[in-house]
């Protein structure tokens, strides 16, 4: 069973769709009353079209409640649709039934956002990842134990382990279990929903790297979905950002943090933190005021409107107001929605200064050297690689 | 913003400090004149009154009695705080900051907690030594606190109005009617549109971002001296979060008071803090201003923590930088540097004692490391 893990021959070369949505809607009743009367809609998702390439890596970015999540399960099918299309490698998702469905969900998984809840606390850390070699009749007996086995280790884990329970588990190595579900089934994508947000600072670089790592191991595509915009710009081939269930801006990381081109992108982007004292005082922020309006009730036309700096810097223009922006090309292979986006191009609102001298600090770990005098036997200076596959406690 | 006004300025024991000129206008004062010598050194006595530290914390130590064994959650943490000062308090979950900030107001659960040792000077006065009721008074009065999660630390049974209210009524000794004015005052602060009509609302009829307000309106109701923010910004977004922490950093200097921000963030330390303190397993392992520590760290987990960030300022790279391994847990401490089995400069001396918190080059910079004092290995 070794051989299934060789990596695929895929490398990252970008071109071909792996993923196309469009035009896709998610609408969430709201109820009241004794009979569940449905007397509105949330519109979480709310006509969203875009594409994801072979072996790319797609960030999607936006604020609590903009429909980044659901538009991540939508894609994979685990939200029906309201309207609109997904197609994964050219077949309509939504069009399959059972068999046909059963395949092809393995070639694309979900990584949870929250290693305490997305593991069954009944079972052991062997039966949670054989679960789906079984499910799609993938390996059995003592291959299938060879196989979990392998993906422990290939997360990082002691193959020992297989017996353990989540709990014995800290919430990296948790979040490395999960992992390691998702790769059991051999997918080609994976939607990796907010998978470092519950960790702790030096946790997550830890399990971004493996990350990136597998990627280029499987030749693997990812929906990243995450709030964290530095995180994302580290990871991703490309972002779109989302607001209050729309797609307001698509395209390469240069161009979204660089020459952002939807006044949203700069609001988001000059509220990220930057952990440089100088470059903080430096910066230049737009405060948007007030809160992201409910997307039961969504303002007209350009959602963003009714806290938009740039609405009210250029003199609250009528269309804002009255039509609703498609996403549109503003330069070859970058897309936003906004009537204006060649002004917000213009401003140097919220982009944080590249290269305006940042810390220059010595990298952490260089010039780590083996004592001198070794008076005890193999006490080495580097890291002791391999303490995080220890059980916790 | 008159009578109050007057009340809480006494009410800090400085001797009218509204009658008195700026101290960044000392043109103002003439030697010529009596009034003018007079006034001269009443501002000498309100600078020597702040050259006194507003709180000083001295080898504390906050212990919990588990079914595991003592679990070392503060250990020895001794760290000083000027007025109007922001301080930092940066560490991962589990290292004891949050411990800390309930030690210094005496309201770590007991049991299972227990503050074993230490000395808490605040303005002056012995923390420790206060009795129970003294305690409650600093608390609401001179100390505000705001909470991670604004839905659990709001009352739901009452109005926004009442609960910034009550601290005025009970700790100003306002009437019901100054107290209701002195809320809408504040809520009107915190950027609530329409605050009059709000103070009737419950919190479920807020959101997460004006909730946070509300709590900053309940910390801020009797002018304290301290305020206490506790991940203040955790649970909200973003955009909230660059609000909230605006108005922070707005409200401490326009009312002078000084914060002690606990946060995992070090970006929000960079942006918000004159000074830093790092914690590890129970520890202050480095402290200095903020740019002396950014710059250059002299603990190498403060590093490491900081190299380990992906940066919005930064070219993309291939990898991340890690620390390998996990913290420690805090049953079993003491006879080794506690960052020891994961630091890649360890040397044998690093795991047979346990390093001070020693000064470092620059002023007010200290780190726990044997390794950075002077004629250490890591460079």
């Amino acid at each position: 069973m070794t051989q299934q893990m060789q990596p695929r021959a895929v490398e990252r070369t970008l071109g071909e769709n792996l993923v196309e949505a469009e035009n896709i809607k998610v609408h969430f009743p709201i109820t009241a009353g004794i009979f569940q009367r449905t007397v509105g809609r949330v519109r979480a998702v709310d006509d969203v079209t875009f594409e994801i390439r072979k072996g790319e890596t797609l960030g999607l970015v936006g604020e609590s409640g903009c429909g980044k999540s659901t538009t991540g399960r939508a894609l994979i099918r685990l939200r029906e649709l309201t309207e609109g299309t997904v197609r994964f490698d050219g077949v309509d998702l939504f069009s399959l039934k059972s068999d046909a469905l059963r395949r092809m969900r393995r070639r694309m998984q979900i990584i949870f956002q929250d290693p305490y809840s997305s593991l069954n606390p009944r079972m052991t850390v062997g039966s949670i990842i054989s679960e789906p070699i079984e499910t799609h009749k993938l390996a059995s007996g003592k291959a299938k134990l060879e196989r979990v086995k392998e993906l422990l280790s290939l997360v990082g884990l002691n193959p020992r382990y297989t017996n353990r329970y989540p709990h014995e588990f800290s919430g990296g190595q948790r979040q490395r279990i999960g992992v390691a579900r998702a790769l059991a089934v051999e997918p080609e994508f994976i939607v990796c929903d907010e998978p470092i947000s519950a960790l702790d600072v030096s946790i997550q670089a830890q399990v971004l790297n493996l990350l990136v790592e597998l990627r280029a191991q499987f030749g693997l595509t990812y929906l990243f979905i995450a709030h964290d915009l530095s995180v994302v710009r580290h990871i991703s081939d490309r972002v779109g950002v989302m607001y209050l269930g729309k797609l307001v801006e698509l395209g390469p990381p240069t161009a979204i943090y660089e020459t952002p081109a939807h006044p949203y992108t700069r609001a988001l982007l000059s509220a990220v933190p930057i952990p440089d004292p100088k470059s903080e005082r430096r910066r230049k922020r737009v405060i948007l005021t007030g809160d992201v309006p409910s997307p039961a009730n969504p303002p007209s036309g350009c959602r963003f409107h009714t806290r938009c700096w740039l609405y009210e810097k250029l003199g609250r223009p009528e269309n804002c107001r009255t039509e609703d922006p498609e996403l549109r090309t503003v330069q070859p292979d970058h897309r936003a929605a906004c009537h204006y986006a060649e002004d917000a191009m213009q401003s140097d609102v919220g982009v944080a200064h590249l290269g305006a001298e940042p810390i220059k600090r010595k990298a952490f770990g260089t010039g780590a050297v083996p004592e001198p005098v070794v008076a005890t036997s193999a006490v080495s200076s580097t890291s002791p690689r391999g303490t995080d596959a220890e059980p916790a406690g | 913003m008159t009578a109050t006004d007057d009340d809480r300025r006494t009410d800090h024991g400085s001797p009218a400090v509204a009658e008195l000129p700026d101290f960044e206008s000392p043109e103002a004062v003439s030697l010529e004149t009596e009034e003018g010598r007079r006034l001269a050194s009443q501002l000498v006595d309100e600078k020597t009154k702040h050259a006194r530290k507003l709180l000083e914390v001295r080898d504390l130590s906050t212990q919990f009695y588990t079914k595991d064994g003592i679990v070392h959650a503060v250990d020895g943490v001794s760290f000083e705080l000027d007025y109007g000062e922001t301080l930092g308090l940066v560490g991962e979950s589990g290292c004891g900051k949050s411990v800390t900030a309930l030690s210094l107001t005496r309201l770590v659960p007991d049991p299972p907690g227990k503050i074993v040792s230490g000395e808490i000077i605040f303005d002056g006065v012995n923390v420790m030594k206060l009795s129970n009721e003294e305690m409650r008074l600093l608390r609401g009065k001179r100390i505000g606190f705001i909470f991670q999660d604004p839905m659990t630390s709001l009352n739901p049974t009452l109005t926004i109005g009442f609960q910034i209210a009550e601290s005025a009524r009970l700790h100003l000794g306002l009437s019901q009617r100054a107290a209701d004015d002195r809320a809408a005052e504040l809520l009107a602060k915190v950027g609530i549109p329409r605050a009059r009509d709000r103070m009737k609302d419950y919190p479920h009829q807020f959101s997460g971002g004006m909730r946070q307000r509300v709590m900053i309106a309940i910390a801020l109701a009797c002018d304290p001296m301290l305020l206490l923010a506790d991940e203040p910004t955790t649970a909200l977004d973003v955009t909230i979060q660059a609000q909230i922490l605006e108005l922070i950093r707005s409200l401490s200097e326009e009312f002078g008071t000084a914060v002690i921000l606990i946060t995992h963030d070090l970006g929000i330390a960079a942006g918000m803090c004159h000074r830093v303190n790092v914690m590890y397993a129970g520890q202050i392992v480095e402290t200095g201003l903020v740019d002396d520590l950014f710059d250059n760290p002299r603990m190498p987990y403060a590093w490491g923590l900081l190299d380990s960030l992906p940066r919005l300022d930064e070219q993309r790279g291939a990898r991340l930088r890690t620390i390998e391994g996990m913290p420690p847990d805090l049953l079993h401490t003491g006879g080794e540097c506690r960052f020891s089995p994961r630091c890649p400069y360890v040397r044998d001396v690093c795991r047979s004692a346990e390093p001070e918190l020693s000064p470092r080059e620059e002023e007010l910079h200290s780190a726990r490391c044997f390794g950075t004092e002077p004629g250490g290995w890591i460079q």
